[in-house]
């Protein structure tokens, strides 16, 4: 067999075996959305009940809040990354980082010291490259997020957020994630989650229906006290939701077309390794002519 | 007769929704009762149980630690992020 052939049919076997992987992961990802999906809907009806309690208690009382008012001069600012435990997913977490980093030149323009906070190890290796100082970081489940770690980053930001600058804390919390809008868009998104600007939300309740006048157990400023860390968890845990969904759909979009592109290779290989054999069996063919040729007119 | 529209819900999923008569927790302050036509109302419940009188069954009993309550128009919805049925 020729050398050319031979390089060839191992380009081949090379592009076969990695559409193998590419397809296998395209499919896993294609499986796993749908969970994500389920568990972004099944999510809905708590992030709609505190949302909706959250602003109960907030057009209903003038209480000023730790977690509701702006700091006057707010020094250091806390910059939460979701990004994905692996890669492989296009875009999807270089988008995150990207953003990230704009949001942090804006922040620091201000006058404003970044504090990062990173989920994902993606964003762990990123910025571990460039030697740059991570406050906490969580790890290992961003494809299947659980409450428990939501509840976890949560604690540690309000704690961080009641500090406050002054005393190594922050005084504002930001979360940069991948919003799910379809399967296959999802765009990176930044949210100020404290102190609250005003009690948005992707369920916000319709402004037709008007919030009843509450009657509060115990006072106002207790359930506010109670109500706002949980709100910052179930704002927490939508965004890993999300994140995790988007991970799935940008897995799969990525995977598919580079299975798209190995067929493609195999297509163009194929062919050039048909044209090689056929020149070289062309080749052979003329040196057996000439060769009898150049026996009989020696005769 | 008025029937309350209970749900409970935690934080990945909607554990309990239906029609109930009666629903008895505990908030910080104490223990509390909702009949229909309560008053809007919004509580944090303390450690306990939360115990729905459905109207039909038996009464079912619910964790809702760490959680709250809120009540309007006779509905209401007992959240918590590790909200379960006994």
């Amino acid at each position: 067999m020729g050398a050319q052939l031979r390089v060839y049919r191992q380009k081949i076997r090379s592009a076969q075996t990695t559409k193998k992987i590419t397809r296998a992961m395209e499919l896993i990802s294609a499986s796993r959305i749908q969970k994500a999906q389920a568990r972004m809907a099944a999510s809905g009806p708590y992030a709609r009940a505190v949302t909706r309690a959250v602003s109960a208690v907030a057009t209903y009382s003038n209480v000023d809040h730790v977690l509701t008012t702006e700091r006057e001069n707010p020094t250091r600012a806390a910059v939460v990354v979701f990004t994905s435990d692996r890669g492989l997913a296009g875009a999807f977490s270089s988008q995150v980082i990207r953003e990230a980093n704009e949001l942090r030149t804006r922040l620091e323009d201000e006058g404003r010291e970044v504090v990062n906070y990173l989920v994902g190890r993606k964003a762990v290796s990123y910025f571990a490259f460039r030697r740059r100082a991570v406050e906490k970081q969580w790890t290992g489940n961003t494809d299947q997020p659980e409450f428990a770690t939501a509840k976890e980053i949560a604690d540690t930001l309000v704690e961080a957020f009641v500090r406050g600058g002054d005393n190594g804390g922050v005084d504002e919390i930001h979360i940069v994630y991948n919003r799910f809008v379809s399967l296959v868009t999802q765009s990176p998104e930044i949210v100020r989650v404290l102190p609250l600007e005003v009690v948005d939300g992707v369920e916000e309740p319709g402004s037709s229906d008007v919030l009843p006048l509450y009657e509060f157990e115990p006072e106002v400023d207790k359930v506010l006290d109670a109500l706002l860390p949980v709100y910052i968890e179930s704002r927490i845990f939508n965004a890993m939701l999300q994140s995790a969904a988007s991970e799935h759909a940008a897995r799969q979009k990525a995977m598919k077309s580079a299975s798209d592109n190995a067929d493609k290779l195999i297509l163009d290989y194929t062919r050039l390794a048909n044209n090689a054999r056929q020149a070289e069996i062309t080749q052979q063919i003329s040196e057996i002519v000439g060769g009898a040729d150049a026996l009989s007119s020696a005769n | 007769m008025a029937e309350l529209t209970v749900s409970v819900v935690s934080a990945d999923r909607e554990v309990w929704s239906g029609r109930a008569k009666q629903i008895v927790a505990r908030t910080t302050e104490g223990e509390i009762g909702v009949l229909p036509g309560h008053e809007p109302l919004l509580g944090i419940l303390s450690a306990g149980e939360v115990r729905i009188t459905p109207t039909e069954g038996d009464v079912i009993v619910a964790k809702a630690e760490d959680g709250f309550l809120s009540v309007e128009n006779n509905t209401v919805t007992i959240v918590a992020g590790a909200a379960a049925l006994v």
